[in-house]
């Protein structure tokens, strides 16, 4: 057990060690940052002097080790956008993408498998079947479209919700929250919703079809055949057996929660490290788009790493401890 | 049945059992309404079971052996349903009950044991947790008490090392260790009635004596009924007191194992038992029932098992056979074999 996760561990390192690769051959393709950081009336001796202040003359391989280098330590190196270290932009951001995920993420799951469940228990319902067609709408539609429609119905109509923003934030320490204020956990309703739906809805039709495959099975059966109550058999006996392909989906959803919360972060004007992002690569900031970028596989190594660590916790036949004979 | 000239012909007295029988079925009819036509796996089954005894039901795949035992403990799927005819357990009638009353009779006074041990226990659940569960179900006692009971049901059934085997997961056991396992979880609530439907089917050969063994033996002690279902004549001819045999959803004849193995009446039951691979014969070749059970949408008129039978008449062909119930004697044909009309 201790020995896969150290494997696991090395191997994830080795994957983040890629992705900066890939990362870094193609930041040279976005734009030049010079260009956006030097005004109108410069010289060509301006712009050769940054880019040897900057290290943009010298080739990718050596730039990647120098982030590497400096990664190690902590330092991500200076956004060229605000001239502050990077470390500190992505901290100060960091509690607002991650309090919106973690409430989106929230969102998804308890509803993608409390109405997966719901539709494959009651799978001829007039209920479920109401779900189910709306549940494609949830799939089909663009995040970007379905904020926007949030924003048109709850803000602009009805005036009940924030369309833009945090509300008030409380600092606790460098932690920035808005769920200790009215206003921030009004905020965050439309963007959890809008950035979570799709992941519920795809956790919701993964349950339920992999509920329906359960119940088919013939141990659920034979709990049926020794007069276990309907409850017992669906809650005890069929969901357990359910979750471990729908982990597998959920953890990878979260990650893309975190991941592409730019959209959402654009459409609601949410400070967090998304809405960075985005004006990163209007500016070429590489130093933010690197750290941003590392970040976030990292995170993604992450989940997988948990997410299998999850499958020994829930199938005992994964377990090898010597017990079996 | 008014017209006299449908009366089946007597060879017999009808076996009648001693006691108040376990279960009735009477003229149980199910349907499967699909949407060409309504299909009848079960068409007038009746037979009786008596406290203690086993009786085994045969017949080839698709003959409504499986479908009759479901009917039994209320779990057909739909959209297959009871649509005639009375299911009587310990005398009270059970095949119109509610879902929840009809739950609470499985696994307390019915069981049921399935063909393939692999699959019939949840893999991820301890199986002392799944002992106990059906046992804090259906008998009213603590959940240490429960334990007590689960730990007794797995010695029962010949587990070593019980105590320690109640943490195992099924997984960590073998096919014919896991078939002892669900016997144990059939029987851990004393139901005075099982179904074993093909419960050594899936098994090594050398497995299947044991497990058939154990199921008679703990029947016999705790005097408890057993449906055992089964394709396999030898099964029976080891384990049963009565077989039913079992012809596209009807049954072709009802009798004591040794009488119906010795002089089989219906002719059907005639081509099974010639078909018996018998040790002491080895030489020749096995007989052969010529032709295929008919599929439930294309049933021939008349008694279904004619195009197949040796000695079908004209009366075979436009009649359906007697229909055999508990006093309707013992082979469902109009010309039995061993009989001269």
């Amino acid at each position: 057990m201790l020995a896969y996760i150290i494997r696991r561990v090395f191997q994830s390192l080795l994957v983040l060690l890629i992705v900066g690769l890939v990362a870094f051959s193609m930041f040279r393709f976005v734009g030049d940052p010079v260009d956006n950081m030097l005004g109108q009336e410069r010289t060509q001796a301006d712009i050769d002097r940054l880019r040897g202040d900057l290290g943009l003359d010298q080739p990718f391989p050596v730039q990647y080790w120098k982030f590497l280098g400096g990664a190690i330590q902590g330092n991500f190196g200076v956004s060229y956008r605000q001239g502050r270290p990077v470390a500190d932009i992505i901290v100060e951001r960091a509690p607002a993408t991650l309090e919106l995920a973690a409430v989106s993420g929230l969102f998804a799951i308890l509803g993608g498998i409390g109405l997966g469940v719901f539709t494959a228990i009651r799978r001829n319902g007039l209920a479920a079947n109401a779900i189910m067609t709306l549940s494609l709408i949830g799939v089909s539609l663009p995040t970007f479209l379905i904020g926007i429609l949030l924003i048109y119905v709850f803000s602009v109509e009805l005036d009940l919700l924030p369309s833009f923003g945090r509300g008030e934030v409380v600092n606790l320490g460098w932690w920035s929250t808005g769920f200790l204020t009215q206003s921030g956990l009004l905020a965050l309703i439309l963007p959890s919703i809008t950035l979570g739906l799709y992941q519920m809805t795809l956790i919701m039709r993964l349950v339920r079809s992999e509920m329906l495959e359960v119940l088919r099975q013939d141990y659920i059966r034979f709990a049926r055949a020794r007069g276990l109550r309907e409850r017992a058999v669906n809650f005890r006996h069929a969901i357990k057996n359910t979750l471990v392909p729908v982990i597998t989906v959920t953890g990878l959803q979260l990650g893309s929660i975190i991941a592409f919360a730019i959209i959402t972060e654009t459409v609601f004007q949410w400070p967090g490290v998304g809405l960075l992002f985005i004006n990163a690569v209007q500016f070429v900031d590489i130093p933010v788009m690197a750290a941003y970028l590392m970040l976030i596989s990292v995170m993604f190594v992450a989940i997988n790493l948990i997410v299998d660590l999850l499958y020994f916790a829930i199938d005992p036949r994964l377990r090898v401890d010597g017990r079996a004979t | 049945m008014s017209d006299p000239s449908l009366t089946p012909i007597h060879s017999e007295t009808p076996e009648r059992p001693l006691s108040e029988p376990v279960l009735s079925v009477r003229d149980l009819i199910v349907e499967i309404p699909t949407r060409y036509a309504v299909l009848r796996p079960v068409d007038q089954v009746s037979y009786d079971i008596a406290p203690g005894e086993i009786l085994g039901v045969v017949g080839e795949s698709g003959a409504g052996k499986s479908m009759t035992g479901n009917a039994v403990i209320g779990l057909l799927d739909r959209p297959a349903h009871i649509a005639d005819g009375e299911i009587w357990l310990k005398g009270r009638r059970i095949d119109n009950l509610r879902r929840d009353q009809m739950r609470a009779i499985r696994g307390k006074e019915i069981g049921m044991i399935f063909q393939d041990p692999l699959t019939s226990l949840n893999p991820l659940l301890r199986i002392g947790d799944q002992l106990s569960e059906t046992i804090l179900e259906h008998l009213p006692v603590s959940r240490a008490e429960a334990r007590v009971r689960a730990l007794q049901a797995l010695d029962e059934v010949g587990i070593p090392a019980a105590a320690e085997r109640l943490n195992s997961y099924p997984h960590e056991f073998s096919g014919g260790m896991r078939q002892r396992v669900v016997i144990a979880l059939a029987l851990c609530a004393e139901p005075s009635l099982v179904i074993a439907d093909e419960p050594t089917t899936a098994l090594d050969v050398s497995v299947q004596a044991q497990i058939i063994a154990l199921l008679k033996r703990l029947c016999r002690e705790k005097g408890t009924s057993v449906i055992l279902v089964t394709h396999d004549m030898g099964v029976i001819a080891e384990a049963a007191d009565r077989v039913a045999v079992m012809y596209a959803g009807r049954l072709a004849e009802l009798g004591p194992v040794a009488q119906v193995l010795k002089t089989p009446r219906h002719p059907y039951t005639d081509g099974l038992v010639g078909s018996m691979p018998m040790a002491s014969a080895g030489k020749e070749r096995l007989r052969q029932i010529p032709g295929s059970m008919p599929r439930l949408g294309s049933l021939p008129d008349g008694c279904a098992f004619h195009p197949r039978c040796p000695r079908a008449e004209t009366r075979c062909r436009q009649n359906p056979g007697p229909t055999l119930g508990a006093d309707h004697g013992r082979a469902a044909c109009w010309f039995p074999v061993g009989e001269v009309s």
